[in-house]
C-alpha cells in the first residue's frame, strides 16, 4: 500500500515532463508564462548553476561566482535581462531554433525533431514548464 | 657586394616564409598539446606513464599461449617490434578474408577466435586493452595512415554522417563541438579536436586505460543520446572517419589525458 503514493508521485513527475503546455509564440517571444504563474528567481539561479539540470554554464558564463568552471561557447548571461524582454528570454529557452535554425543551444521545452534520444530522456523536455519559468525569472534580474 | 647582400636577404626571407608555411600547413592539434605540462611530462616519461604498465602486461600476454590451439601471438607474429610496427596506424581496416572493417581490438579478437581458438575478450577487458596498447605502442611516433577501398570508404562515409548528424536530447553533433567550437571551453575545459592519436589512452578521469569506443560513449551520454551496443558497426565507422581526420598525425599510444 505504501507504494501507491510513490507511484502517483512518479507518474506526476512524468506527466510534468511530458510537455503539457503548448507555448504561444508572438513575434520573437513567448509573452505569457508557461505555467500561468511567475517563476522563482532563486530556484532559477540554482537551475542555471547546476551542471546536471540547467547545464547553462557548460556553454555560457554568468555572474555565479561559486561555479568556477564556466563555458565560453555562447554569450555571457550577464546583462541578459537588459538585452532581452521576459518573453524573448522564454522563447530562447523553450526553443531557440525558432529564431535560428542552426543554433547550438538545445531546445529546453521541446520533445519533437530529435534523433536517437537516450531512453531515460525520451519524450521528456530538458526542463519542466516550472523550471523554464524559474530560469526566466532569474535571467530577467541580470541587468548588468 | 650589394647584390650578395640582396641575395642573402632574399634567401632569409624565403627560408622564413617556408618555415612559416610549414608551421601553418597543419594546424591540427592533438589533445596532448592542450593539456598541462605536468600531464605531458607524465605521458612522455615511460616510467611515469601509467599506460606503460598495460603495455608491459600486453607484452607478457603477447608471448603467452592461449586457447585450444595453445598458441601465443608471438608463435605466429614473432617479434612485435617488427611485425606490428605501423599496424595501428592503419586501423580500423578490413582484414584478409573479412567483408567489413574492424578496429584493432576487433582484429585481436579475430585472431583469438580463428587462430588461437580462444574465447573473445569482452569490451574494456584489461587483457584486451593491454594487448591493444602493446600492439599500438609499436607504432608510437608513426603517422596515421588510413586504408582506402570501396568498402572501407563506404563505412568511413557512414562515420562522417554520424559525426555531422545532431543527436540526443541536447541535439548536438560531434562536429558542433569538435570542429566548430574546438579550442573553446566547455564548463571550463578546452574542447579537443577529437583526434584519436593515442588510444587506448590512460584517462585520469577514468583512473584506467580505456578504448576509443569508451570515449565515444562518454560523449554520447553527455549529449543524452542512446549509445550503440558495444559491438555496433557505428563505432568502427566513426573511428574510421576520425582516423581520416587525423591522417598524418603521429600516434602516441599509450597517451595520457585528463
Amino acid at each position: 500500500m505504501r507504494i501507491l503514493p510513490v507511484l502517483a508521485l512518479l507518474l506526476g513527475a512524468q506527466a510534468a515532463a511530458a510537455q503539457p503546455v503548448t507555448p504561444q509564440i508572438v513575434d520573437d517571444a513567448i509573452p505569457t508564462s508557461l505555467t500561468g504563474r511567475p517563476g522563482d528567481a532563486a530556484r532559477g539561479r540554482a537551475i542555471v548553476a547546476s551542471r546536471s539540470t540547467g547545464l547553462c554554464l557548460l556553454c555560457h558564463s554568468g555572474p555565479i561566482a561559486e561555479e568556477r568552471f564556466q563555458g565560453d561557447l555562447a554569450p555571457s548571461l550577464a546583462g541578459a535581462g537588459s538585452r532581452w524582454s521576459e518573453g524573448q528570454l522564454r522563447l530562447r529557452i523553450v526553443d531557440g531554433t525558432r529564431l535560428n535554425a542552426d543554433t547550438i543551444m538545445p531546445a529546453y521545452y521541446r520533445t519533437g525533431g530529435l534523433q536517437r534520444v537516450a531512453r531515460a530522456f525520451d519524450g521528456k523536455t530538458i526542463l519542466s514548464a516550472e523550471q523554464v519559468e524559474d530560469v526566466v525569472a532569474y535571467l530577467v534580474t541580470l541587468k548588468d | 657586394m650589394t647584390a650578395r647582400l640582396l641575395a642573402f636577404g632574399l634567401a632569409l626571407v624565403f627560408a622564413a616564409s617556408y618555415a612559416a608555411a610549414q608551421a601553418g600547413a597543419d594546424k591540427r592539434r592533438s589533445g596532448y598539446q592542450d593539456m598541462g605540462e605536468a600531464l605531458q611530462k607524465m605521458q612522455d616519461d615511460d616510467t611515469a606513464n601509467p599506460g606503460m604498465l598495460f603495455v608491459q602486461l600486453g607484452g607478457q600476454l603477447w608471448a603467452k599461449p592461449a586457447g585450444a590451439e595453445n598458441k601465443s601471438c608471438a608463435d605466429c607474429h614473432g617479434v612485435a617490434a617488427d611485425s606490428m610496427k605501423g599496424v595501428a596506424t592503419r586501423y580500423p581496416a578490413i582484414p584478409q578474408g573479412a567483408d567489413r572493417p574492424v578496429d584493432l581490438e576487433g582484429r585481436i579478437n579475430m585472431c583469438r577466435t580463428e587462430n588461437q581458438k580462444a574465447e573473445r575478450l569482452p569490451p574494456e577487458n584489461r587483457d584486451l586493452l593491454s594487448l591493444e596498447a602493446y600492439v599500438a605502442h609499436q607504432s608510437r611516433g608513426m603517422p596515421i595512415a588510413p586504408p582506402y577501398g570501396p568498402v572501407v570508404d563506404a563505412f568511413r562515409a557512414q562515420g562522417e554522417g554520424i559525426y555531422r548528424r545532431r543527436q540526443g536530447q541536447l541535439n548536438l553533433s560531434c562536429a558542433i563541438c569538435h570542429d566548430d567550437n574546438a579550442g573553446k571551453k566547455l564548463a571550463g575545459i578546452v574542447i579537443p579536436e577529437a583526434h584519436p592519436t593515442g588510444y587506448p589512452i590512460y584517462r585520469l578521469e577514468w583512473q584506467a586505460l580505456g578504448s576509443l569506443k569508451r570515449r565515444l560513449r562518454n560523449c554520447l551520454v553527455g549529449i543524452r543520446a542512446e549509445a550503440w551496443s558495444l559491438d555496433a558497426p557505428e563505432y568502427v565507422a566513426l573511428e574510421l572517419y576520425l582516423m581520416e581526420r587525423a591522417k598524418g598525425m603521429k600516434l602516441e599510444t599509450p597517451a595520457v589525458r585528463p
